[in-house]
């Protein structure tokens, strides 16, 4: 199953190649969609990882005996209602039916039905969604 | 006895608060159970509206003069090039001119910041001349410390336009929206029964002159629109199919409203500006009340295959079926999504004829009508000059 995690290094952190190790060691596959690493101070990842459940339970314990915090996040897409002109572009991407125009022609958001496939991101003209990310 | 009823009449109704006033809406439903003389005797004015992105469309700005002055020749604000051939200080600003440092902010969104009371900075050059010695400038301007800012846009309410499909197994990124591949999804960009252009298909009452709402203010038809065919087939009802008559429009930014236009910037395409439109429409007499009527169901536009060169026509649909959610394409059931906001164009129809019931907006008679028999040539590659 692929789900995000946000990785916490401490400044003092070991020589582990841990991305490596990851991908060696437990046969995920890693896509890091967001490094903040300086050196001497915490550093953040974010990254994707895709693997058996058993997996990443071993890969967490591994993480945590490197004093590495490792938290699943998830995304979440934030519309910005008040400035929506109810065009309707992005209801042409949303296949999942979470954007729909109601009986006034207004748009509607339903987020139990979003995917997250994040089509609407690029669709809106006036850039209205964007992507959250929360534990 | 037939109907036959002047602007001039109407507008002493209108002063007087007696003039029935209907959005297209309202007329095609009251079209229903009326009959077109029914309809002419009892409704003196309809209106109608549309709030879409319409790419040809810009500004008008004067500056005013710097101390030293200078002749400005070439001009950015806020990094969007301008237009530097005009007079010393005037420039004009196209919608969909790119900022040289973002690809997503362009001259739609300085009309915008501008209206929106923002300050915009404006950087010129210029060779220096004798009466104008000043070669450069860096300043910033605001809505309130520039002179002339109006909106000039050569090309609006395009008189119906196709739908757009995608054939291909490419997502395509156009000013038509996303298309999803392999005909994923249909996209169409008109108000239907109530944009302005398909209630007065043969523009009886729309010309030279004729007083509008633009973007919150009123403003006037100047011109014909650029590319401004009137050759296009017709349906049954009268109904150009695709795109066919346009008109070019101006009026005064700074009585205009935000809320009615939007800077636009669609993926991979570019920037464009969302323009809320709305006009009135006598009715004069049987014929136009017979116009104003039209419902959705007998308007009819192409659905074009945006995934070839050509964008060929794959099929007919009407506006019924489009704002339905689906239409058939192939056999298949094929999701529709519009790109112009009925919504806000609702919105605007409603403002409009609150104003005309309250008196505060009167019709105009066209100074002139448009040409008739016009089309729309292409541009042909001729051989270079050696
Ligand atoms: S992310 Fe995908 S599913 Fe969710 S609202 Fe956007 S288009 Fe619809
Ligand atoms: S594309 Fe953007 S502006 Fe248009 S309806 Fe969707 S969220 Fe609103």
């Amino acid at each position: 199953m692929k789900k995000r995690y946000v990785l916490t290094f401490p400044s003092d952190t070991t020589n582990e190649p841990i991305t490596y190790n990851l991908v060696k060691q437990f046969d995920i596959k890693i896509n890091i969609i967001k490094a903040k690493i300086n050196a001497g101070e915490e550093g953040t990842l974010l990254l994707e990882m895709d693997a058996a459940q058993e997996n990443i339970r071993k890969a967490r314990k591994y993480l945590e005996e490197n004093h590495i915090a490792c938290q699943s996040v998830e995304k979440k897409v934030h519309w910005k209602e008040d400035e929506c002109m109810h065009c309707g572009a992005c209801t042409a991407v949303c296949f999942s039916q979470a954007l729909t125009m109601d009986a006034n022609r207004q748009l509607i958001f339903n987020t139990e039905k979003c995917i997250v496939c994040e089509l609407c991101v690029k669709a809106c003209p006036l850039k209205l969604f964007e992507i959250h990310f929360s534990e | 006895m037939k109907i036959q009823k002047t602007v001039a009449e109407i507008n002493e109704k209108i002063k007087k608060g007696e003039a029935v006033v209907l959005t297209a809406e309202e007329v095609s439903q009251m079209a229903e159970t009326a009959s077109p003389a029914e309809i002419a005797k009892k409704v003196d004015v309809v209106t109608t509206a549309t709030f879409g992105a319409m790419c040809s469309s810009g500004a008008f700005i004067n500056f005013g003069h710097a101390d030293p002055p200078i002749r400005m020749e070439e001009i950015k604000l806020n990094n969007v090039p301008a237009y530097g051939g005009l007079a010393a200080v005037d420039t004009y600003i196209g919608a969909t001119a790119e900022s040289e440092t973002d690809p997503t902010y362009g001259g739609a969104h300085v009309i915008e910041d501008l209206l929106k009371g923002r300050d915009v900075v404006l950087e010129a050059r210029a060779k220096g001349t004798d009466c104008y010695p000043r070669k450069t400038i860096q300043t910033t301007i605001n809505i309130n410390n520039i002179n002339e800012f109006y909106l000039y846009n050569p090309r609006n309410a395009y008189q119906n336009y196709p739908a757009a499909t995608n054939s291909t197994s490419k997502i395509l990124y156009t000013y038509m929206g996303n298309l999803l591949p392999k005909f994923g999804n249909i996209t169409y960009s008109t108000a239907g029964e109530l944009s302005p252009l398909l209630n007065d298909p043969e523009l009886r009452t729309i010309g030279i002159g004729t007083r509008i709402f633009l973007c919150g203010a009123e403003g006037y038809v100047t011109w014909n629109g650029t590319q401004f065919n009137r050759s296009k087939p017709r349906n049954v009802y009268g109904i150009p199919l695709g795109n066919a008559a346009t008109i070019a429009v101006t009026g005064d930014l700074k009585q205009m409203s935000a809320e009615f236009l939007k800077a636009a910037y669609f993926e991979k395409y570019g920037i464009s500006i969302f323009i809320g439109l709305g006009i009135p429409i006598p009715v004069l007499d049987e014929d136009l009340a017979k116009r104003v009527s039209i419902k959705n169901c007998e308007i009819d536009t192409v659905i074009c295959d945006y995934g070839q060169p050509d964008h060929p026509v794959l099929a007919r649909v009407h506006y019924a079926q489009l704002q339905s959610g689906h239409v058939l394409l192939n056999g298949k059931k094929v999701r529709t999504a519009p790109m112009a906001s009925l919504y806000k164009a609702r919105q605007i129809a409603d403002i409009l004829k609150n104003k005309i019931e309250t008196g505060r907006f009167l019709l105009t008679e066209p100074v002139q009508l448009f040409p008739e028999n016009t089309t729309t040539k292409p541009l042909n590659m001729r051989e270079e000059a050696s």
